[in-house]
């Protein structure tokens, strides 16, 4: 945040103000607090699971969680069946899930924000190109496109991530050229322009910054959306590969556990939409906060 | 107005015609990266000749270099020819019109699922903005759009169908039934079965993937009526009404919730792209025989003609949606028509 | 709602008039969408099982046995050098009907002629028809074996082979071998959709089919002017689920009556179902981890012993097969003639494995890959939970293995080419013979999953498959086997119990030895 604040126009307590704006939704408030505590959980991973994620306990299959009958203090939210602890798959799959929104946010981020800035400056024949080809990835249902793409690279958390930076990718060109077009027509812009400033200045530092707000935003409700994406390629087996405790893949195949071993099923999804819920919520606050205009 | 109206519709339909050759190459260009072929696809342990493998290539044309084979498929389509499933033998475009009306039933009742609840409770927040029930709400609403929906669904499976029994596990109608299918619409077909109780069958079929389905287009549709009706409720001419006394529920219905309507239509419109996405995994989770589970089944099947037209079709569908949604925004907000 | 209220009140009062006679329908579910309904041109049990119900062979196999027994033919006659069998075609059998087709006359000889002459002949007009691959009829060695094909008279058929064959009846009574009508095909041509005869299937079985809904459900209504015993159920549902967990919710909620292959986590719970009995029978089957043994380092059979030292095979078959699988030692299932129990088990010995693999020069364990299939086969229920536990029992000697899928089609033909270190996969028989696993799945012929070439293996299956005295050949595969296990180019998993689970309320089941599924003789109260 401190970035942006030293970047826009110096003001006095900025970052101030913002707080102030941004606490005020509660929603948001929550969201950032579950957010810390997953990051925390990320980080110390190693020090506070008991056991390692991927260690298996041959005389423990489908041990259950303790507050039911034959659960054990060993293992706090039981074992699946192969006999791994849940608590300890389901904190390093908080590790996981972070780093994967964290890089297919900002891969995506990155490289959208070149293309839509591009097609921006560029204008004509290259505008045309990058817009169109944006066009047609959105016309494809993105889980199916995601699919496609998986299929051809291979199942893997890789793979699976790049096919989800390529699904989200229009949302960010687009995003970041109407912005920047937005920008360019200001005076500011024509003025810095007629000073004799380059391109590539005029768009890194002068409108980037400019149109920043509406793609933290985007970031931020990007970070749930990859999330949940790789969660349902993991789903389907082409995500992350076991043993990865990845939550989407834990769920996998824990269909047929349905009846006996509800846990296997049940925290997976509930771990996966809290996270997912976070994001949407500091998302939200962060448009709110940033971007009067938005607020309702 | 007539005529910018003209040049703004033609202006859009221009802009489909890149869209549209990029699609068809976009899908033919994937499809055929994907390792392995429909005809290796089917052979079990057995394993096949190297000489009935080249034959069958052959007579499929994947033995053609790539170009040749994306020019065949071109002229194909614009034949009108998607082309016939390695797998069945059957035409695309036939298989395709047999399974949409699933899905589009499937999606009409997700839809009307989410607006009958959604809209209703949209008005109430606005209404009593800042109220626990507004909060609640919200909390919900937000909640429902971070879902992911395989699991959601295969949680509502083990919670209804599984633990208490009271619907049906998978299907759109249970398999006892003979429903001729003559509108491919199963909830008006089982009207003419002549086997007793094919309707309520048909209907507790319908619930769980209708919720699973609605879900977040029901969070997303509550959330915008209750924004946009926040806005219209603080216009002039809606506290005019207020002021000249009329009643709150009548100032609602008949004055605000109209005109907060268009932006939640828009939005409805738009989020037909992602409902088919959805459909996808909530047709796989309930074997809900229509084109999302189609298109599915045929990547495991590597089955190029289906692939290609099933998603080809979607595209179309998806661009022409958009398009109508396009031309209503326009009719309805000139500002944009330039 | 009135339409409605009349519709029903008339329906009532119709079962009334007709006395108590309900309609029977039985539910199936089932795995798998077929191809199309036409066995000739498919190779999957799935498509068999669709099909069986509406067509019918020359011979068929007695109901839950391996025995052949007439079916279109009533009798046979074999000359003396065993190359001319003569059949004698039943009389007044029926074919069905459909919208577009009502037959004129009964079944005889000229379809008989025809659907060999459309597998055979380039010159018949269906033989390109539906992709024109007729690939069990090649596999049969047909076209070399078949001289020629008369019909003596309209309920008389002559086939005359190029040398004698003594599977050969066995042959016609698969399901290849299936009888189409010539009526059909005719009309079929044209009308100009001759594509429709693998469509919309008309056969002579006892059941007639209604309706196939991609994905979703077969049809099928008993028939009524069948010439055998009729159906017992007048309407026949093939639900398809891909997921086993699915088949069995909708077999406990009656929404099926039976249902096909459950994972072996759901039989316990099954087999305590009161409404559900669960019949089973041993697979003739093997599911086994191959070791690459033309690559580093599992050339060195070293490294691939101290690898069956190290596996926990008990574990695999507790936590995967759970109770549905017999530990395996050999290629072939106990079952099965020649068999050599006296081929040791497997022993874990860590430390016996670490000295093994010091000696081999990895005295630190090293890297490979393990492979996993990404479906659920009769074998293997579920082969990366396999991986998974294989992977952490080689990590007790410091093998990394990393798990590694591709799409089925892929996987296969990538295992055969031999891209991978350890691969696993397996094999269900489809005859009771020795030769059927030994060849295709170990000898130097194959291109199997271990790569492997063993010139005194090889000797001995190959000489084994010449001979005709089942003594002697079992003295020869029991040498094999001796041979294989001190190879080890294979880790054998187990050998698969199949289980079909039905409610109780189905009777006269019974499970055929092929795998394959049969509903015209059983009875639903």
């Amino acid at each position: 945040m401190s970035d942006i604040a030293a970047k826009t126009p110096p003001m006095p307590g900025a970052l101030a103000l913002f707080w102030r704006s941004f606490a005020e939704n509660r929603g948001a408030v929550v969201g950032l607090a579950i957010m810390g505590i997953l990051i925390a959980v990320s980080i110390l991973a190693d020090v506070i699971s008991l056991h390692s994620p991927i260690e298996q306990f041959r005389e423990s299959f489908l041990i259950p969680p303790i507050w039911q009958e034959g659960g054990e203090w060993s293992f706090p939210l039981g074992t699946d069946d192969v006999g791994r602890d849940m608590l300890s798959r389901l904190i390093y799959g908080a590790r996981l899930s972070l780093i994967i929104g964290f890089s297919v946010a900002s891969l995506a981020l990155l490289t959208g924000t070149t293309l839509g800035l591009t097609a921006a400056f560029a204008g004509g024949i290259v505008d045309i190109v990058i817009m169109r080809l944006m066009d047609v990835l959105l016309v494809f249902p993105s889980l199916l496109l995601a699919i496609v793409i998986v299929a051809i690279l291979g199942p893997g958390l890789f793979n699976a991530m790049l096919a989800v930076v390529v699904v989200t990718l229009p949302g960010y060109t687009r995003l970041a050229r109407a912005s920047a077009l937005a920008e360019l027509a200001r005076d500011y812009v024509t003025a810095t322009r007629s000073a004799g400033a380059g391109t590539l200045r005029l768009m890194f530092d002068v409108v980037l910054p400019n149109c920043a707000a509406p793609l933290i935003v985007q970031v931020s409700l990007g970070f749930a959306v990859a999330i949940l994406d790789a969660a349902a390629l993991g789903f389907l087996g082409l995500g992350a590969q076991p043993p990865t405790p990845e939550w989407g893949t834990m769920l996998s195949g824990a269909l047929q556990f349905y009846q006996r071993a509800w846990w296997v099923l049940a925290l997976p999804g509930f771990a996966i939409l809290f996270t997912v819920l976070a994001f949407n919520l500091v998302g939200d606050g962060l448009r709110d906060a940033l971007d009067p205009k938005l607020k309702r | 107005m007539v005529r910018s109206m003209f040049r703004f519709l033609f202006r859009r339909i221009a802009l489909i015609v890149p869209t549209f050759i990029g699609v068809t190459f976009m899908a033919f260009l994937l499809i055929h990266l994907v390792p392995g072929d429909p005809i290796e696809a089917r052979v079990g342990e057995r394993g096949i000749a190297p000489e009935r493998l080249a034959e069958l290539r052959h007579e499929f044309g994947y033995d053609l270099p790539m170009w040749q084979q994306f020019f065949k498929y071109e002229v194909q389509i614009v034949k009108g020819d998607l082309g016939m499933s390695v797998v069945t033998q059957q035409s695309v475009w036939h298989e395709f019109i047999t399974l949409f009306p699933a899905t589009v039933e499937l999606s009409i009742a997700a839809i009307l699922f989410a607006m009958l609840i959604g809209l209703p409770m949209g008005v109430i927040a606005a209404v009593r903005r800042g109220s626990a029930f507004d909060y609640g709400l919200m909390g919900m609403s937000v909640t429902g759009a971070s879902m992911p929906i395989f699991w959601w669904g295969l949680m509502m499976i083990l919670i209804f169908s599984v633990t208490l029994g009271i619907t049906p596990v998978s299907g759109r109608i249970s398999d006892a039934f003979f429903v001729e299918p003559w509108s491919g619409f199963m909830l008006i077909d089982c009207y003419w079965s002549e086997d007793e109780g094919a309707c309520s069958s048909a209907w507790s079929h319908m619930i769980l993937p209708m919720i699973v389905l609605g879900t977040i287009p029901l969070a997303i549709i509550a959330r915008m009526t209750r924004s946009s009706m926040l806005e219209v409720l603080n216009e002039d001419y809606v506290r005019t009404a207020r002021a000249k006394g009329l009643s709150t529920p009548r100032v609602v219905i008949v004055h605000a919730l109209r005109n907060a309507l268009i932006p939640v239509v828009t939005v409805i419109g738009l989020s037909v792209s992602g409902l088919l996405g959805g459909a996808i995994l909530t047709e796989t989770i309930f074997s809900w025989p229509g084109v999302g589970h189609w298109l599915v089944e045929s990547i495991a099947r590597r089955d190029y003609p289906v692939l290609q037209g099933g998603s080809l079709l979607i595209a179309v569908l998806v661009i022409m949606v958009n398009l109508g949604v396009d031309l209503l925004y326009g009719f309805l907000n000139p500002r944009i028509r330039r | 709602m009135t339409n409605k209220a009349i519709a029903s009140a008339c329906a009532v009062a119709l079962t009334a008039f007709l006395g108590t006679a309900q309609a029977k329908t039985l539910v199936y579910c089932s795995e798998g969408s077929p191809e199309n309904f036409n066995p000739m041109i498919n190779t999957t049990g799935t498509t068999f099982d669709a099909n069986r119900p509406v067509y019918e062979q020359l011979l068929g196999f007695r109901y839950g046995s391996t025995e052949v027994e007439g079916k279109l033919a009533e009798k046979w006659d074999i000359s003396a050098d065993g190359q001319t069998f003569t059949f004698h075609l039943r009389h007044n059998v029926k074919w069905h009907s459909n919208k577009t087709f009502k037959p004129t006359r009964n079944f005889n000889a000229d379809d008989v002629i025809f659907s060999f002459e459309r597998q055979w002949k380039d010159a018949n007009p269906y033989h390109k028809v539906s992709g024109g691959g007729y690939d069990y009829f090649s596999d049969m060695d047909m076209p070399k074996l078949l001289k020629s094909i008369d019909k003596v008279d309209d309920y008389t058929v002559r086939f005359v082979l190029n040398e004698p064959n003594a599977p050969f009846l066995a042959d016609l009574a698969m399901d290849f071998a299936t009888i189409q009508s010539k009526e059909y095909a005719d009309a079929l041509l044209k009308a100009g959709h001759p594509e429709m005869i693998d469509q919309d299937p008309i056969g002579t079985g006892p059941f007639e089919f209604v309706q196939y809904v991609k994905d979703a459900t077969i049809r099928y209504k008993a028939f009524p002017a069948y010439y055998g015993s009729k159906a017992k159920v007048d309407t026949l549902v093939y639900s398809i689920n891909k997921d086993p967990s699915v088949r069995v919710a909708k077999l406990k909620a009656n929404e099926c009556q039976i249902a096909f292959g459950p994972r072996p986590a759901d039989v316990p719970g099954l087999k305590a179902d009161k409404n559900v009995n669960v019949m089973a029978q041993a697979g003739l089957n093997i599911g086994y981890i191959g070791m690459n043994t033309k690559k580093k380092p599992f050339d060195d059979v070293r490294v691939r012993r101290a690898i069956t030292m190290v596996i926990d095979q008990k574990a695999i078959l507790d936590a995967v097969y759970q109770g549905s699988g017999q530990p395996a030692k050999n290629l072939i299932p106990p079952t099965m003639w020649s068999y050599n129990d006296k081929v040791p088990g497997y022993k874990i010995d860590i430390a016996g494995a670490k000295k093994l693999l010091a000696e081999a020069g990895y005295p630190d364990g090293f890297e490979t890959d393990l492979w996993a299939m990404p479906v659920q086969r009769p074998y293997n229920p579920d082969a990366r939970r396999i991986a998974e536990l294989v992977q952490s029992d080689l990590a007790k000697v410091g093998v990394k293995a990393k798990i590694v899928s591709y799409e089925w089609g892929e996987y296969r033909k990538r295992a055969q080419a031999g891209e991978h270190q350890m691969a696993q996969l397996g094999w269900t028989g489809d005859n009771g013979d020795p030769d059927n696993f030994f060849v295709p799945l170990a000898a130097c012929s194959s291109r199997n999953t271990a790569q492997w070439c063993d010139k005194s293996f090889d000797d001995l299956v190959v000489k084994a498959a010449k001979i005709s005295s089942q003594a002697e050949r079992a003295k020869l595969y029991e040498q094999a086997q001796v041979v294989m296990h001190d190879q080890a180019p294979f880790y054998f998993l187990a050998h698969s119990v199949v289980y079909l689970p039905m409610r109780s309320s189905v009777t006269g089941y019974k499970m055929s030895p092929f795998g394959a599924h049969r509903f015209d003789m059983l009875d639903v109260k």
